[in-house]
């Protein structure tokens, strides 16, 4: 466990300058777009504890990357920010995540948070991005999320590394007696070119740390870049081709206990009754305890190894209270059927005169629909898990997580302790995808550690507990009608989408005490912000709690509504008499990054080439997280059902900085949509999720896989997110493709309940 | 209880019904193999016995017969194996949890079959669960580390 134990050594790091011989140096730049009251009193604390980049005497340099690595690779474009600025290959330099810190807050987290499309620059949207950016620093909110850490990171990190490299300069200048112009810096060593002398950054970095950051930090120009823009080799494989204990699973402490949870599978209830008789007596067994917290209730089981503990979990006899919610799949449908007809929600964008354009529409020009999808499980490969030591009123908790502030602090309160004595280690993780925003298995463990007289015990959840008691992707059901125009254009369309507040849920289980005020965009995302032009337009969310508890899943609320969205387009598109690229492209002209993806998909994909009997292609498009995206999936009918034979992905991300580890979410993200589409559903019956491991809850696999083709353009002036944009068009792409294929409009997911897949 | 693991004897205090698993993982401290799913079903703690791969959490230990190699054993001290550098060259891992299933999973195969076609590489990956996506990079570097063990003999 050397990596945790050297981040564990480092956790003094904040506030000093000068650690252990070498130096840290912080550098931010913090622009906003009018001034904020509130950046005076924090910016000051912050600009003298940013750390970034620490060097050695020994000429050892180590970049804090401080974003949640789960498997994005955003361990490796922060550290090459970093590299970049400083003259240093990658290869050279250590990457850590660093402790919990209110410095590492990641503004363009809520910067999005707005009710605009990511397209929109007026005053007021630019004014929103500000202040919610302002936000996320007051609350030194260190996430990770949104596809936001290298937006945040781009400048930070890049000045981070430029301001280094110029005080090492200044004090190599000084040490040498020369003008700084004089020096050069390559591989961590400055040249003095004319006499040839050189010292390393490891000679003058204590030197360096005694100067004043400098005020005007310059960055190289795109041209000048040696990393950035190139694909680079990950600085995390080594370690994930050996099997290295990287994850929170593989944290090891000496004297270790080890434990599990037995949660309330029915959401929030309590156990009305329990006995541990049988589990008190298994082999191995040291203590089973309450759990009461924000995120549920239910037991949690000390041990003396992980078997053990999940052995006796499921000895003990409990009965649970019952839900205070609808119980089953059926009644929750109903419930957001009943909130559509019931609600008018909140219209996120209302072009024209909706009302007016369907009051007189004729009947034979009007298309409707209704399309519905289920809850959906994280199922991270690795299962939920924390590791907690409370010893000598200090807390430390090993946690795989996103949310590393938030995580102190919930943690600190279970354990009893204060924030200032709790430390968060934050692991690689086993898969991410906005489960580990949560901080359930964090706090538990903590809860735990309070009874092993100050052993450590690490708590995993079994497969069953993690499926059963996630924070779900949340259902959804939508209403859909346009209003064709003669030209086979849609010249009305209104949207409306009923489904749990994500953001309302997350506040129930983290900040109970507050309440959500105004519209969840989520519920609309990824149909109210998308770059069409229609005369009348309006698409609604309206907020529907069917009690289960919901979360950030892989694109959000993109992950349905781009469904809705485009599978809706596409029928448009057919009632028409159109192409679906077509319309698209008539309906996207005042937005050219949009055309220049959707022609270069079309393109790449031969789209308008006739395919033989038996294939088919099906063609969406999601502007999500900033990021234009295509997506054309090809299928064929094989005797084993519907193949997915190819997928081609065009993807405008503003400014790419590694193509490789860019391709690679793309595929990611594609897979993570298109696994959704043919076969994952949560249901419920008796208030508890039905399915537990992957068995009733699989993903895509190896032999399932389609061909990728993947391009990466870099038109629009603004960059946008990685991580999360391939999923919301696949699902539709795949689902427009099945109607190709077999004439059938599937409207819910999975689609595998209305076709076959091989 | 005796078990030989990456060559090496180790001596555990284990109930015979623990999954290999958990003995290797909290008795023996070879974290390698991973905990994804304690059925079997995802692959995430595959191990060779006796050369074969086998889904270690559900494997009981006392029913274990043969050498275990494990993720850790592939490679000798220094550097990694074919396979290895392999996923190293063709960038696999995303998340890597479930990496050490498959790179162990594919060492069999290549084992069994020097020149897999893709429907021997489907055959024999199907039962490691990636929830990145990394097949396709999985794929070709499978491809990769059987044109590199075919190019050296090994």
């Amino acid at each position: 466990m050397a990596s945790l134990g050297k981040i564990a050594r480092r956790t003094f790091l904040i506030g000093a300058a000068a650690v252990a011989g070498g130096v840290a140096v912080g550098y931010y730049v913090y622009r906003r777009p009018y001034p904020n009251p509130l950046e005076d009193e924090l910016a000051e604390g912050e600009t003298t504890f940013n750390p970034y980049v620490m060097i050695g005497a020994d000429n050892a340099i180590t970049v804090i990357a401080p974003r949640a690595e789960m498997g994005q690779g955003v361990a490796t474009t922060l550290a090459a920010l970093v590299a970049e600025e400083l003259d240093v290959d990658l290869d050279a330099v250590t990457v850590e995540h660093g402790p919990a810190s209110y410095a590492y807050y990641n503004s363009e987290m809520l910067a999005e948070g707005g009710p605009f499309p990511f397209f929109e620059e007026g005053v007021v949207a630019e004014l929103m991005r500000g202040g919610m950016g302002a936000f996320g620093k007051f609350l030194g909110l260190q996430g990770t999320g949104g596809s936001t850490s290298v937006r945040d990171g781009f400048d930070k990190m890049r000045t981070a590394g430029a301001a280094a490299r110029q005080m090492l300069l200044a004090a190599a200048a000084a040490r040498l007696d020369v003008e700084i112009g004089t020096l050069a810096t390559a591989d961590a060593t400055i040249t003095h070119e004319a006499t040839g002398r050189t010292l390393s950054y490891g000679e003058v970095a204590a030197d360096a740390a005694r100067l004043d950051p400098p005020s005007d930090v310059r960055l190289k120009q795109p041209a000048d870049w040696r990393l950035l823009g190139k694909a680079q080799q990950r600085t995390d494989m080594r370690a994930k081709v050996t099997g290295a204990p990287i994850f929170g699973v593989d944290v090891s402490l000496p004297d270790m206990l080890y434990g599990t949870v037995r949660m309330s599978p029915r959401f929030w209830a309590e156990p009305v009754k329990a006995d541990f008789s049988e589990a008190e007596k298994m082999p191995g067994i040291v203590k089973i305890v309450p759990i009461d917290t924000s995120y549920g209730h239910g037991f949690g089981v000390i041990a003396e190894n992980t078997w053990a503990a999940f052995r006796a979990a499921e000895a003990i006899e409990v009965e649970w209270g019952e839900a205070d919610y609808p119980q089953d799949s059926a009644a929750m449908s109903a419930f957001l059927r009943e909130a559509l007809a019931a609600e008018a929600g909140d219209a996120l964008r209302d072009d024209g005169d909706v009302d007016t354009a369907f009051a007189d529409a004729p009947q034979d020009r009007v298309v409707e629909a209704e399309y519905e999808v289920p809850f959906l499980a994280h199922a991270c490969m690795e299962p939920m898990n924390a590791t907690a030591r409370l010893k000598d009123g200090l807390l430390e908790v090993w946690s795989p997580n996103q949310m590393p502030t938030l995580t102190r602090q919930l943690c600190a309160a279970m354990a009893g302790v204060d924030t200032e004595n709790t430390r968060v280690h934050t692991t690689f993780m086993g898969g991410g995808f906005g489960r580990r925003g949560e901080m359930d298995y964090s706090m538990f463990a903590a809860l735990l550690a309070k009874e092993t007289g100050g052993r450590p015990v690490k708590v995993i959840w079994t497969r069953e507990e993690d499926i059963r008691h996630d924070t779900y992707r949340p259902a959804a059901m939508g209403r859909f009608r346009a209003r064709l125009g003669a030209d086979g254009l849609p010249e009305a369309v209104d949207m409306k989408i009923a489904s749990p507040s994500t953001i309302a849920s997350t506040l129930r289980r983290t900040f109970p005490s507050l309440s959500p005020l105004g519209p969840d965009k989520t519920i609309a995302e990824g149909a109210f912000d998308q770059p069409y032009t229609i005369p009348d337009y309006r698409v609604a969310a309206v907020k529907a709690d069917t009690g289960v508890p919901v979360g950030f899943w892989r694109s959000v609320g993109n992950s349905f509504n781009g469904y809705f969205h485009e599978s809706f387009l596409d029928e448009l598109a057919a009632a028409g008499g159109l192409d679906p690229v077509e319309t698209r492209l008539k309906l996207m002209t005042d937005h050219p990054a949009a055309v220049k993806v959707v022609e270069k998909a079309a393109e790449l994909s031969k789209w308008s080439e006739t395919l033989p009997a038996g294939r088919a292609k099906g063609f969406a498009f999601t502007l999500s997280f900033g990021s234009w995206v295509a997506e054309v999936v090809e299928v064929a009918e094989t005797d084993a059902g519907i193949r997915i034979e190819k997928v081609w992905i065009v993807a405008d991300v503003g400014t790419a900085l590694d193509p490789g580890i860019i391709e690679a979410q793309l595929t990611s993200g594609a897979i993570f949509g298109l696994s959704s589409a043919i076969g994952q559903e949560i249901t419920f019956a008796d208030g508890m999720a039905e399915q537990s491991n992957f068995h009733d809850y699989d993903a895509m696999r190896i032999h399932q896989c389609p061909a990728f083709e993947v391009a990466i353009l870099q038109n629009y002036h603004k960059m946008g997110g990685v991580g999360e944009i391939g999923t919301p068009p696949a699902v539709p792409a795949l689902a427009n493709a099945v109607f190709a294929l077999t004439g059938k409009r599937v409207r819910s997911l999975p689609l595998s309940r209305e076709v076959d897949f091989a | 209880m005796r078990l030989t693991v990456n060559g090496n004897p180790i001596d555990i205090d284990a109930d015979p019904d623990m999954p290999l698993l958990w003995a290797l993982r909290d008795l023996a401290g070879i974290t390698g193999p991973k905990f994804g799913c304690g059925i079997a079903a995802c692959g995430a703690c595959t191990v060779l016995v006796d050369g074969t791969p086998v889904r270690s959490c559900a494997l009981p230990v006392g029913m274990v017969e043969g050498d275990v190699v494990t993720i850790e054993g592939l490679a000798g001290a220094d550097g990694l194996s074919v396979v290895q550098q392999a996923w190293l060259d063709e960038q696999v891992p995303q998340c890597g949890y479930c990496q050490a299933g498959q790179i162990v999973s594919a060492h069999a195969l290549l084992e069994e079959i020097p020149d897999p076609t893709d429907d021997d590489i489907d055959n024999a990956m199907a039962g490691n669960l990636c929830r990145c996506g990394t097949y396709p990079r999985i794929r070709a570097a499978i491809k990769r580390a059987a044109a590199e063990k075919a190019r050296t003999g090994a």
